[in-house]
């Protein structure tokens, strides 16, 4: 066992992390909230010109084939800077699908596009009654003489309103399948609404949408595993950008207990506070080791254990945002509830985090059925 | 002993429920159900019907028209108040300086000031908080220095509660510099409308302007402004303090919020079947709902012992711990219920007309807000870390 990163790996942590440290200050980053596209398309530019859209591609699409702990070290500095960015939706989640399922011409249409930021994708899994679960759809797909007609509705698309094409499950005679849909198809509406954590997204209705043959990603009846998969390698990704959040989130706090004064002292010299920065410091830790334990299984074969840890991972996480969301605003009183200090972003962020591919009721619940 | 409700309470039950289903507003009500913000208009409706009822001030003495309920009667308005979405009554007038003033106060002041809180014509904000003092309240530096019949005040309160609806602060003010910090506070009756007073927001979290901060950059202020002794304002401040705890248990409004949870859990479907039939979720509710039944028995249990007209001491500490811990439960699950749905969060349909298609569900999107907006509870009106510490002390001698 080594926990230790490579040259290559620490270099690209410091790299990512440079970048947003010298150019996504809270401030840039409330900023580029407030745009139309709701993130700042000038990082967007250069994640994609200093290869870090890139890192899970293959070499033919500019990538070195970057595996579960390359991404983990990118989102976790994503995760530092509150990122607003479709990292995890259009280079983790959708250039894995179509990495994986995708034809030579749609692997050569869209994955320059994906791994040099150049576009966004995202995946729509969920639907208005599916909860967390993205294997209850009722979004159907016909097969008509030219191609598909996709009837339904898919919730929450983290992105969605800003995509150049979703990714999305319906059901068809052999089974699940996947379909790739340009946003504009004719019949497709969306609507966007900001998310509480800051980002964007949107409902999605599809209503008679016609496609080509070529937009059906896979094979009809195979969707299913590939995309339970690439939301596993999801997972991975979130597990890690929260594991960002909660370290900025818990050195904002213990800074705060040193530095805020009531009674003459330092608040944290008060016992209690002492005890819950040290409760929250240890959920922290929890959170690290199975962020780096999903990591470590995102990308390789699919198997129960893989599946098994990636639920658990998630249940971890899941708590511990929470947890240390909470207590970080309390620790710092009225201050942790106020729009202008970021600390208040974080703490939405990462119980938002606890809403996004199953939160840990929904992830226990799988993991004892694989008991 | 008898854990039910005698003849005449179920009497006056329903006496409550009549007044609630003829009187209160139905559309006040659908937004106070929805989440969707109410108006200092709204508010003002329903204090004024309240007060046509005589039923506004339940802390008053009967001679300034108040109602000298028991505590128990207090509890059942209370929890038919929140279970019909009515508007929660704004305390600082009626509940938090107006026992102060009647305990404390002198005639005239009486005279003036109690009226004008029933009318309406003053609708007071809370002056306690200051940038440097948060639980350590005796810190307070805001000054108020004697000019012949006036004080001149200088300093800045902050976490002013609906400060901007206000045309009247009530301060703790450090008129002396000698001896403990708690020796040199008075307790100071301002109007906002005095020149030097200004009023800033501060957004919170879920991006709501509740609070605010007061600056007073030498405002004038009438010495008969003062309410009791000088720099005997500490012992008033921990009198209203006991007040505003006990209110903030919050029985009635987590048993509405309770309704609401199992009304939404019911409509949730998650694996094929309501959220509310699933075996880890159901749990959870019937957890919280236990833990509210016996926070409500110890409620009145307590409150009954409480010799001076059902406002309890140190023990209202403890109350407000739990109370405030159930309450933060159910903003949990009401949150935890939405699934993914707990992200979108459409502006739009907060506000007060929004006649448009409801995103999932209509009660929705006002609950992660919500969700964020209640860690308050946890915070505000003396934390919980520090009302524990009023227990350990004041109750357990350690
Ligand atoms: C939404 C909201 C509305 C409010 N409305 C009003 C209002 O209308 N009027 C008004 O005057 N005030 C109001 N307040 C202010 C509120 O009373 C204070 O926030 C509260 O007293 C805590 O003070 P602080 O925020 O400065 O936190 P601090 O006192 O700095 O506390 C920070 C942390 O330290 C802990 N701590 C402090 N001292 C101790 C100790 N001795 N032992 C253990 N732990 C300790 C606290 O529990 C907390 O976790 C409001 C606050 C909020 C959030």
């Amino acid at each position: 066992m080594d926990f230790s990163l490579t040259d290559e790996q620490q270099m690209l942590q410091d790299t990512t992390e440079r970048l947003l440290r010298e150019t996504y200050p809270f401030d840039v980053r409330e900023a580029a909230r407030q745009t139309d596209a709701g993130f700042s398309t000038t990082l967007w530019q250069q994640l994609g010109e200093l290869g870090l859209t890139a890192v899970p591609f293959d070499e033919p699409w500019g990538g070195f084939s970057g595996q579960g702990l390359e991404v983990h070290l990118v989102m976790k500095a994503l995760g530092r800077s509150l990122s607003l960015e479709p990292y995890l939706q259009s280079v983790v989640m959708a250039g894995g699908l179509i990495s994986a399922a995708g034809s030579p011409e749609q692997q050569d249409q869209w994955l320059p596009k994906i791994a040099s930021a150049s576009t966004v994708l995202t995946v729509a899994a969920l639907e208005p009654h599916s909860h967390y679960d993205p294997h209850a759809i009722e979004t159907l797909a016909e097969r008509t003489p030219s191609g598909w007609c996709l009837q339904g509705r898919k919730s929450v698309v983290v992105a969605g309103h800003c995509a150049d094409a979703i990714i999305l499950n319906a059901m068809t005679d052999a089974g699940p399948a996947l379909f790739i849909v340009p946003t504009d198809s004719r019949g497709l509406t969306r609507r966007s609404y900001p998310t509480v954590d800051g980002r964007k997204g949107c409902d999605l209705f599809l209503d008679g949408v016609s496609l080509p043959a070529s937009a059906l990603l896979g094979t009809p009846g195979d969707g299913q595993p590939v995309l339970d998969y690439q939301l596993g390698r999801g997972i991975a990704g979130l597990c890690a950008e929260a594991v960002g959040a909660m370290e900025v989130a818990t050195e904002l706090t213990l800074d705060y207990l040193k530095t805020r004064r009531q009674f003459g002292v330092p608040i944290g010299k008060f016992q209690v506070l002492q005890h819950r920065m040290v409760d929250m410091c240890s959920e922290l830790e929890q959170a690290r080791s199975m962020a780096l334990l999903a990591a470590s299984v995102a990308d390789s074969p699919a198997s129960e254990t893989r599946q098994q840890a990636l639920h658990a991972a998630k249940v971890v996480v899941g708590r511990a945002g929470q947890m240390i969301a909470e207590q970080a605003i309390q620790l710092h009183g009225g201050i942790g509830m106020t729009w202008e200090y970021s600390l208040s972003h974080y703490a939405k962020r990462l119980v938002m985090i606890n809403h996004e591919l199953g939160d840990d009721d929904y992830h226990l619940d799988r993991y004892a059925a694989l008991m | 002993m008898d854990l039910n409700y005698n003849d005449n309470e179920r009497a006056f039950r329903d006496q409550v429920r009549q007044f609630l289903k003829d009187r209160l507003p139905a559309d006040i009500a659908e937004k106070v159900r929805g989440g969707r913000r109410l108006t200092r208009q709204d508010h003002d409706t329903w204090r004024q019907r309240l007060v046509d009822q005589g039923w506004y001030a339940s802390h008053w003495p009967t001679a300034w028209g108040g109602t000298e309920w028991t505590p128990i009667q207090k509890h059942i308005f209370d929890e038919e108040c929140n279970a019909h979405g009515a508007p929660r009554v704004i305390p600082f007038g009626v509940n938090m300086v107006a026992p102060v003033i009647l305990r404390f106060g002198n005639d005239a002041q009486k005279q003036y000031y109690l009226p004008k809180i029933l009318s309406g014509e003053h609708w007071w904000c809370q002056g306690y908080s200051e940038p440097g003092a948060g639980s350590d309240l005796a810190a307070l530096k805001t000054r108020a220095d004697r000019d012949g019949d006036h004080y001149i005040v200088n300093g800045q309160k902050t976490w002013t509660t609906l400060g901007h609806y206000a045309n009247m602060i009530f301060c703790l003010v450090r008129t002396g510099r000698d001896g403990k910090p708690q020796e040199g506070i008075s307790f100071l009756l301002i109007d906002m409308n005095s020149p030097g007073v200004t009023v800033r927001p501060i957004i919170t979290l879920d991006g709501e302007h509740e609070v605010n901060e007061v600056f007073f950059d030498n405002v004038r202020v009438p010495v008969e402004n003062r309410v009791g002794e000088e720099n005997q304002g500490w012992t008033y401040a921990k009198y209203l303090l006991t007040y505003e705890r006990t209110g903030l248990a919050g029985i009635g409004a987590s048993k509405a919020a309770l309704t609401h949870l199992k009304a939404l859990a019911s409509r949730r479907i998650s694996q094929g079947r309501p959220l509310l039939d699933d075996p880890v979720f159901r749990r959870r509710i019937a957890d919280v709902e236990i833990n509210l039944r016996a926070a409500e028995i110890s409620n009145l249990r307590i409150i009954a012992a409480a010799s001076n007209g059902g406002i309890p001491g140190a023990e209202s500490s403890m109350l407000k711990v739990r109370g405030t811990e159930i309450r933060q439960t159910i903003t949990d699950l009401l949150r935890r219920a939405l699934g993914p749905y707990a992200l979108p969060f459409p502006e739009e349909e907060l506000a007060l007309d929004y006649g448009g298609d409801y995103l999932s569900d209509r009660y929705a999107a006002a609950l992660t807000p919500q969700y964020f907006n209640m860690r308050k509870l946890s915070i505000f009106g003396g934390s919980n870390e520090i009302q524990k510490n009023i227990v350990a002390k004041m109750i357990l001698g350690l």
